[in-house]
């Protein structure tokens, strides 16, 4: 009976973490390549979750799909919260107190925002495979965490794709280590950095897509997202995708073992507790470069 | 000015603030004033670590909210003097300070910023499962009517008043004497340079500890008489994000290189809201200190502080 527990407890550790894979992405590309402490990163997750939130109560559309339309949307949302960026703080090297402080101002500016026009009650999103689990004997599936996981490796192998074979893939690698070089290759940095931020923000749109379709979502759920996705990254390597995945899937299996046997009110120290002993011990991260 | 007379100064204006607003007979300016002062306490101890050192604090709300929960813990053991619990509070949250900035405050000061944020969420973790202090339910805290003070009854909340005006004034003058003195240079050595600092011997780590403990010591302070002032704690509204984001907006908005920024932002900001949150919305003026935290460090990124000097500057050159 506890092995069925604990072999579960793993399975939804797995599902769990290949969500955690799409929360985390964007910031393993604005973080970890970019250099950009976007710690506004959960409030476009929120924001996304309630996009799809509007779209499928209103007229009943797949938030997968409302997601997937949104992603052009979250592009030039992001492009252009690079401009206001670029300009206000990094081309003046003010970007480590002055450009965090603004990031904070984004993420609670939308929180409250949220809260003014929602309130604080719990919204929720209806599809057809939020219901159903598949069995297999005593191994549990159910369909509302498999389909974001899938989809979320999906995007990640595209995007690890993305970006070791296409040339602005590999500008975007590159421009984190020498901007001198790049101008070389006649390809402007600035130009290269708002490509991959604006990536990284659209990215932000499917996840939260996932997120509403996993839990209800109201307006500070975002908070608990800061840890985890920092902490996913960090633990995982800076700036390397599959560290990403095996972070995202390491925090998905401990943070469900603690919800299993202890309770899920504790769930979010777990995400602080890794961050902390990584930071600690090992803060290149598992695949750390 | 000298140290000596700058105390005087506030202590004397102090007393003026304290016996003004009784002449009113208006309990409520105590009960405005209590926030303003207590977010200059909260502004101060920011701007020590943030404003002299450069590393930013997303914590406020959790060193806060620990000094509030200490009190609390304190007084369901058995009710002590308020003076006890602001050291009680200051003690936790300096040590929890200090050792938030041993594990990563070595690394690149973004992990320290965030590290605190993320702390911030764990400590609220941790005190919705502590059942001792009412856990995600509340604790209430019941206020005495009144205090005794050499056979004067004081009214409870005036005497709240007077502590959080003690801790302001207290605050104020550390950060003074941070600033002329060799931990203040040593402070702004590694805002401006920290690897020149390092080179040339000055102690980095061992400095941007001290301003950690200072900070989150003092901020836990501010937090020890919070539960007697509310009268009911629970843990969504002492980690609430706008302890976080007032105590980084007012130092922000006032100018972060002196102590005089945090004391303009703080009493500018903390009155605005205490005005809007009467007269409009609490939500809608928390929506504007994000804005107006936004608008500034894009546009005025050194404050009102910053924006006053380099105007007389220009005017000497004139």
């Amino acid at each position: 009976m506890t092995m069925d527990l604990f072999v579960n407890a793993i399975i939804a550790g797995i599902l769990l973490g290949g969500f955690y894979v799409a929360v985390t992405v964007g910031i393993s590309i604005a973080f970890g390549i970019l250099d950009i402490a976007n710690i506004a990163h959960p409030a476009f997750i929120i924001l996304g979750s309630y996009i799809a939130y509007i779209v499928n109560s209103r007229f009943g559309v797949d938030p997968v799909l409302v997601a997937v339309l949104m992603l052009p949307v979250f592009y030039g949302l992001g492009a252009l919260v690079y401009e206001v960026y670029y300009h206000a703080f990094e081309r003046r090297g003010q970007d480590a107190l002055a450009g965090l402080s603004f990031f904070f101002g984004l993420l609670f500016i939308t929180e409250v925002a949220l809260i003014l026009v929602f309130g604080v009650d719990y919204r929720y999103v209806e599809a057809s495979y939020i219901g159903p689990t598949i069995r297999f004997g005593f191994v549990d599936l159910p369909l509302r965490m498999l389909i974001p996981c899938v989809i979320s490796l999906l995007l990640i192998v595209g995007l690890q794709l993305y970006l070791s074979r296409t040339f602005i893939g590999r500008a975007i690698m590159a421009v984190s280590q020498d901007q001198q070089a790049l101008r070389l290759l006649a390809a402007d940095p600035v130009r290269i950095k708002r490509v991959a931020f604006a990536i990284s923000i659209a990215t932000t749109a499917l996840a939260g897509a996932f997120l509403i379709i996993i839990q209800p979502v109201e307006p500070s759920v975002g908070r608990e997202y800061i840890g985890r996705v920092f902490a996913i990254c960090v633990l995982g390597g800076l700036g390397s995708l599959p560290g990403t995945v095996i972070g995202a899937m390491l925090l998905g299996i401990v943070e469900s073992l603690t919800a299993t046997f202890y309770g899920p009110s504790w769930a979010p120290a777990v995400a602080f507790g890794f961050l902390l002993l990584t930071l600690a011990f090992r803060p290149a991260g598992i695949l750390g470069r | 000015m000298r140290q000596s007379t700058f105390i005087l100064g506030a202590v004397v204006l102090a007393i003026a603030l304290f016996f003004a607003p009784r002449v009113l007979e208006n309990d409520y300016i105590f009960f405005a004033g209590y926030v303003v002062l207590q977010y200059i306490v909260l502004a101060t101890a920011w701007n020590i670590l943030g404003g002299y050192c450069g590393y930013v604090n997303f914590g406020s709300a959790a060193f806060f909210a620990l000094g509030a929960y200490t009190a609390v813990a304190i007084h369901k053991f058995s009710p002590m003097p308020m003076p006890l619990l602001i050291v009680a509070g200051g003690i936790i949250s300096g040590l929890v300070g200090l050792g938030m900035g041993y594990l990563t405050l070595r690394l690149r000061g973004v992990f320290f910023a965030i590290a605190s944020l993320a702390m911030a969420v764990v400590m609220q973790t941790l005190v919705i499962n502590w059942d001792y202090v009412g856990g995600s339910r509340g604790a209430y805290i019941i206020r005495p009517q009144q205090v005794e003070i050499f056979s004067y009854q004081l009214p409870y909340i005036q005497y709240l008043f007077a502590w959080m005006l003690f801790l302001a004034v207290a605050s104020l003058v550390i950060a003074r004497t941070i600033e002329r003195s060799k931990l203040g240079y040593g402070f702004a050595t590694i805002r401006d340079d920290e690897q020149a600092a390092e080179a040339c011997g000055v102690p980095t780590l061992r400095l941007k500890l001290i301003a950690t403990t200072m900070s989150g010591a003092l901020m836990g302070m501010a937090g020890a008489p919070f539960p007697y002032y509310i009268g009911y704690l629970e843990p969504a509204s002492a980690f609430s994000l706008t302890y976080a984001v007032n105590s980084i907006a007012m130092p922000m908005i006032g100018g972060t290189t002196s102590w005089v920024g945090p004391l303009i932002g703080a009493v500018l900001l903390g009155t605005v809201q205490q005005v809007a949150t009467v007269t409009i919305s609490s939500a809608v003026n928390l929506l504007l200190v994000g804005i107006l935290l936004v608008v500034f460090v894009i546009i005025a990124p050194n404050g009102i502080m910053g924006a006053v000097q380099a105007w007389q500057r220009k005017r000497r050159k004139a």
